[in-house]
């Protein structure tokens, strides 16, 4: 029996256990998983005073609403999020960025993501969770990782085995920005589609589809035409490979992806954008643009130095 | 040495062992994977051979594609004869509630059903490479009568246990999940189980499956 824990009063949409995900693991079919925006993730960490690899729940759209029992406890939340905190009959707007105890009693309603689709909640300690190769991120898919591999449900509890008694109140000022361009690489299909295919793809814009989740994204726009083979042999993917079908509508690879493909690969976006892609809600509108290895290498050079920047001033 | 290495992205090498799909180039493709893994480079996270094809994806924040590829340039394969292949029997119920794809087989194919199941399940198939979804083994060689296209869109949701043919290939859908093969029937086998972090799959590659027809009493039946 865990003498801290929270009781869901309601799950939320999509709220899993995730830390820096699996590796290794591709060749039998398993992909990394792990929180999908990295740079929140480990930012929740580190308000928290946590390893920079500690499990944290990650909400898509609606988060879960808690309810807190134990001793006091320091947690933070990243992300664009809208949050109330509870504490008897009072009502607290929440701050994003900004560790804050709760107590015995207390509710944490996370109501929603703004403009965007991920939230990070971290907890001064540790959940009470089963680990499998070495991860507790939750690959609902497969039903890998903690909590049986399922998502959160309602009513359930989360036992927390570990609190870390510094109380420490931590803060950033940081504000999530938006992109529309989405940087990429041409993929190793590229030539399988027709001049005006290229042109459409670097110059056409492309609207996020509801069909999007922790496995992808789906594109919706002009379509790509393929003059070689909609199909190819299955071959390995990675995150952020863009496969087109053959209905010539372009989807991104994301953290829970299938290993495997047989549709040609057109690109692959740069792993500097990745974390701001995944943040896109359906409806938006993004635009693909073409850079090379050496460029990428370098953006993200940036985009790392500014994350390890950021942590720095926590 | 690998010939051709290209970039995938940013962040992994993409090994081309050319175009076609045999026994001997899988082969090699597989010994390239061990070895490469038996290395545990600094920085790289994931291998992921298949048909002709091998991955190895890597952490940018450690290494980069020029200073990998010099190191994979230099690789040279071990020659493990010594991997076991098994043999395995995965029965399969071909009614019409788990064979999604048939009426529109038949028309792809130009062929009747019984035509399609007979050839289907006269085949000893091999085990080129397990993945997609966990588990998931990649099975040749289906004869040229029944090469087909993947669908044009794929589905949102495969049953968990489908059997599926593409060109010259079959699989099992470990899990459900989104994808675009043609579903012929299910199978009441569990070919993943997480609790055995070592060995998760039934079947790996090198191994050799037959497929069993079975009816939808024994399917309910089934225990393993």
């Amino acid at each position: 029996m865990s003498k801290n824990y929270f009781k869901i009063i309601r799950a939320g949409i999509n709220s899993t256990f995730q830390d820096l995900g699996r590796s290794n693991l591709y060749h039998v079919g398993i992909p990394f998983s792990g929180a999908m925006d990295n740079r929140n993730y480990l930012l929740a960490n580190k308000l928290t005073r946590n390893n920079h690899n500690y499990p944290v729940i990650e909400f898509a759209y609606q988060g879960p609403h808690l309810k807190y029992f134990g001793d006091k406890l320091n947690v933070a939340i990243t992300g664009d999020v809208t949050f109330i905190i509870k504490k008897g009959d009072n009502s607290i707007d929440g701050a994003c960025y900004q560790s804050f105890i709760l107590e015995n009693n207390d509710e944490l309603d996370i109501i929603s993501t703004n403009k965007s689709v991920y939230g990070y909640l971290a907890i001064s300690g540790k959940f009470d969770l089963k680990f499998q190769w070495s991860s507790c991120s939750t690959n609902t898919k497969a039903n890998i990782g903690s909590n049986k591999g399922e998502k959160l449900t309602d009513n359930q509890k989360i036992n927390i085995k570990e609190i870390n008694q510094n109380f420490v109140n931590k803060k950033l000022n940081y504000i999530n920005t938006k992109i529309e361009n989405i940087r990429v690489i041409k993929g190793t299909n590229f030539n399988y589609f027709s001049e005006e295919g290229k042109k459409i793809f670097f110059k056409n814009d492309f609207k996020v589809s509801k069909l999007s989740d922790r496995m992808g994204m789906r594109l919706e726009g002009k379509k790509i035409e393929n003059i070689v083979d909609t199909n190819i042999r299955s071959e390995g993917l990675i995150k952020g490979v863009i496969q087109v079908p053959s209905d010539g509508n372009p989807i991104i690879m994301f953290s829970d992806h299938g290993t495997i493909g047989g549709y040609p690969k057109i690109g692959v976006v740069i792993s500097a954008d990745y974390d701001k892609l995944v943040q896109l809600t359906p409806g938006s509108i993004i635009k693909f643009q073409e850079v090379d290895l050496d460029a990428a290498e370098k953006l993200f050079n940036l985009y790392d130095l500014e994350t390890q920047n950021l942590i720095s001033q926590i | 040495m690998i010939k051709n290495i290209s970039n995938l992205g940013d962040a992994a090498l993409y090994c081309d062992f050319g175009k076609e799909v045999n026994r001997e180039i899988n082969s090699k493709v597989i010994r390239y994977f061990k070895t490469i893994q038996n290395k545990k480079i600094l920085g790289v996270n994931n291998l992921t051979p298949s048909y002709n094809k091998l991955i190895i994806s890597f952490d940018l924040k450690k290494i980069n594609f020029n200073k990998l590829k010099k190191i994979i340039d230099n690789i040279e394969i071990i020659n493990d004869d010594s991997i076991q292949n098994k043999k395995f029997e995965i029965p399969v119920c071909c009614e019409k509630d788990f064979s999604l794809d048939i009426k529109r087989l038949e028309e792809k194919l130009q062929m009747k059903e019984e035509k399609i199941y007979e050839s289907f399940f006269e085949k000893e198939f091999f085990c080129y490479m397990t993945g997609f979804i966990a588990g998931m083994p990649f099975l040749g060689d289906l004869g040229e009568n029944l090469s087909a296209k993947r669908l044009d869109t794929p589905r949102v949701r495969v049953p968990k246990g489908s059997i599926g043919i593409t060109e010259q290939f079959a699989n099992i859908y470990s899990f459900e999940s989104p994808g675009g093969w043609n579903i012929i029937g299910n199978t009441p086998v569990n070919i993943f189980n997480s609790s055995k972090e070592n060995e998760p799959n039934l079947i790996n590659p090198g191994d050799l499956v037959k497929f069993i027809r079975i009816t939808k009493e024994k399917y309910q039946n089934y225990h393993e």
